[in-house]
């Protein structure tokens, strides 16, 4: 079982939906998100062109933040989640910073706290929140491991990339391009 | 004109725009932490040696800083844990991969030793302040018979703890500004020269001086060329590691670092050392003092400077 989740930048909008319903459903703090919406415009005017992601934790297959953290608190579940246990994790900022995609933050509570894939909803049989609300369905969630599910078949037939490879974390968030 | 512009629609406290999450206790307990590991190490080293009449300072006096200065930078590292009420997960397992686990595990144990070691010598520190309890006495005296396996045992810690100060930072390949190979090497050079410094603030001996003096020339030097290195690194290295580097050599801390550290806290200290071995009139402390400025200056840039460092956006 690997999840992985495909974001396809040529449908998404950038309506921010999945940002709402991530903070909805995982109670996350005011001011805080758990993932979060990208634009960028390159190009000589009028030859411009727009690409939207929606970024979150990569639940990276080399996680830099489950490697430096020292007590253990952070660490990967089946399926290649990257999780953090509150009552273990100490608030020593290590996987903050050690994170290419400074996708964690400090809960005001003082643990780290992060993009959890909504495994609580996926041992439900249910998607992602952020998956689940997407108006444009943009967003595709599955395992890689079974080659005939659509996230394989999605990265079989579309040009893909991930955020910062040379970083060598082996991302599991793939942007349709 | 080709144009790119980015926005992010993340604003989340202490990440954006740039990150804040180590601050001040950090890089004081990363000079602490390195000036402690110094000290321990020249002590042992003398009593190894057997050096250890020549070099009073070294073995006892300095030495006193190193608990004091390891217990201040453990409480500075407390103070920045944000789940603090859960530290002691540090001590339910060991994580080999975690230099913050090699560094809380190296920190237990070196910070008793280094408490034993002065309370050693507590007979000479102190002659008119007696022990009261006479199972103190003998547990002096139990001390004193087995100086020579806690300086065995000193010699590697001290050089972990010292090592291990700078790779706590250059294991996080995210801040390209920290991800060399060479931090480790230079704090643990940064922590022995401020540490020569500190036992020639301590000594009373001309012998002892000039000693200290000249193995603190020797590390400076060693220390300018890491120094050298790591600009070198960044230069070869990736675009991430080319724009760490500016904020060095043409940026934000450019003047806190080439003055301060560089200048200050290195070549000008150094020089004053070797026209005070020549026999020119120079006040000892005057090095000693900037040695020290310039290595807590130096952990304050490095800390700083890193934070504004990233991959993305």
């Amino acid at each position: 079982m690997r999840y992985a989740m495909v974001i396809d930048t040529k449908k998404c909008v950038g309506c921010s939906d999945c940002v709402v319903a991530c903070q909805t459903e995982n109670n996350v703090p005011i001011g805080y998100c758990r993932d979060w919406i990208t634009e960028r415009v390159e190009g000589a005017y009028p030859n411009l062109e727009l690409e939207l992601r929606s970024e979150r934790c990569n639940h990276c297959e080399n996680a830099p933040c489950v490697r430096c953290c020292p007590t253990g608190a952070s660490h990967i579940i089946d399926g290649g989640i990257v999780l953090v246990t509150p009552d273990e994790c100490i608030g020593c900022g290590a996987c903050i910073e050690s994170c290419p995609y400074d996708a964690r933050y400090q809960h005001p509570e003082g643990y780290v706290d992060k993009c959890t894939f909504c495994h609580h909803r996926l041992e439900k049989g249910q998607l992602p929140a952020c998956v689940s609300v997407c108006p444009t369905k943009c967003m595709y969630f599955g395992d890689l491991d079974n080659p005939n599910s659509e996230v394989s078949q999605l990265l079989k037939e579309r040009k893909h990339k991930t955020l910062a490879p040379e970083a060598g974390t082996k991302p599991q968030v793939y942007y349709l391009i | 004109m080709e144009e790119e512009l980015f926005t992010s629609g993340r604003n989340i406290p202490n990440i954006d725009p740039s990150l804040q999450i180590w601050h001040w206790p950090i890089s004081l307990y990363l000079f602490l932490g390195g000036l402690a590991a110094g000290l321990l190490f020249f002590a042992a080293v003398s009593t190894v040696l057997k050096k250890d009449g020549e070099t009073p300072a070294a073995v006892k006096y300095a030495v006193m800083i190193a608990p004091m200065a390891l217990v201040v930078g453990l409480m500075a590292l407390f103070y920045d844990l944000n789940h603090k009420i859960y530290f002691w997960r540090l001590y339910t397992t060991i994580r080999i991969e975690s230099p913050m686990s090699w560094g809380a595990w190296v920190l237990l144990l070196t910070t008793p030793l280094s408490m034993l070691w002065v309370f050693s010598y507590w007979k000479e520190l102190f002659p008119n302040m007696g022990l009261k309890f006479g199972f103190l006495d003998k547990f002096q005296a139990f001390l004193v018979k087995n100086r020579m396996n806690m300086a065995y045992a000193l010699i590697p810690l001290s050089v972990v703890l010292g090592i291990y100060t700078g790779i706590l930072l250059s294991a996080f390949n995210a801040r390209p500004l920290w991800n060399n190979a060479i931090l480790g090497p230079l704090f643990l050079v940064s922590g022995l020269s401020t540490a020569a410094a500190t036992i020639i603030l301590f000594s009373k001996s001309h012998s002892e001086r000039s000693l200290f003096s000249k193995i603190d020339i020797g590390l400076i030097i060693i220390e300018l060329a890491l120094i050298v290195h790591m600009i070198m690194g960044y230069w070869a290295g990736s675009e991430v590691q080319l724009e760490a580097m500016q904020l060095l050599v043409n940026g934000e801390f450019t003047v806190m670092f080439f003055v301060f550290v560089v200048i200050l806290g290195l070549l000008l200290p150094g020089l004053l050392e070797i026209m005070e071995l020549r026999g020119y009139k120079v006040p000892v402390v005057v090095p000693a003092i900037l040695i020290l400025i310039g290595g807590l200056v130096f952990r304050f840039v490095m800390v700083e400077a890193g934070q504004l460092t990233r991959y993305l956006y």
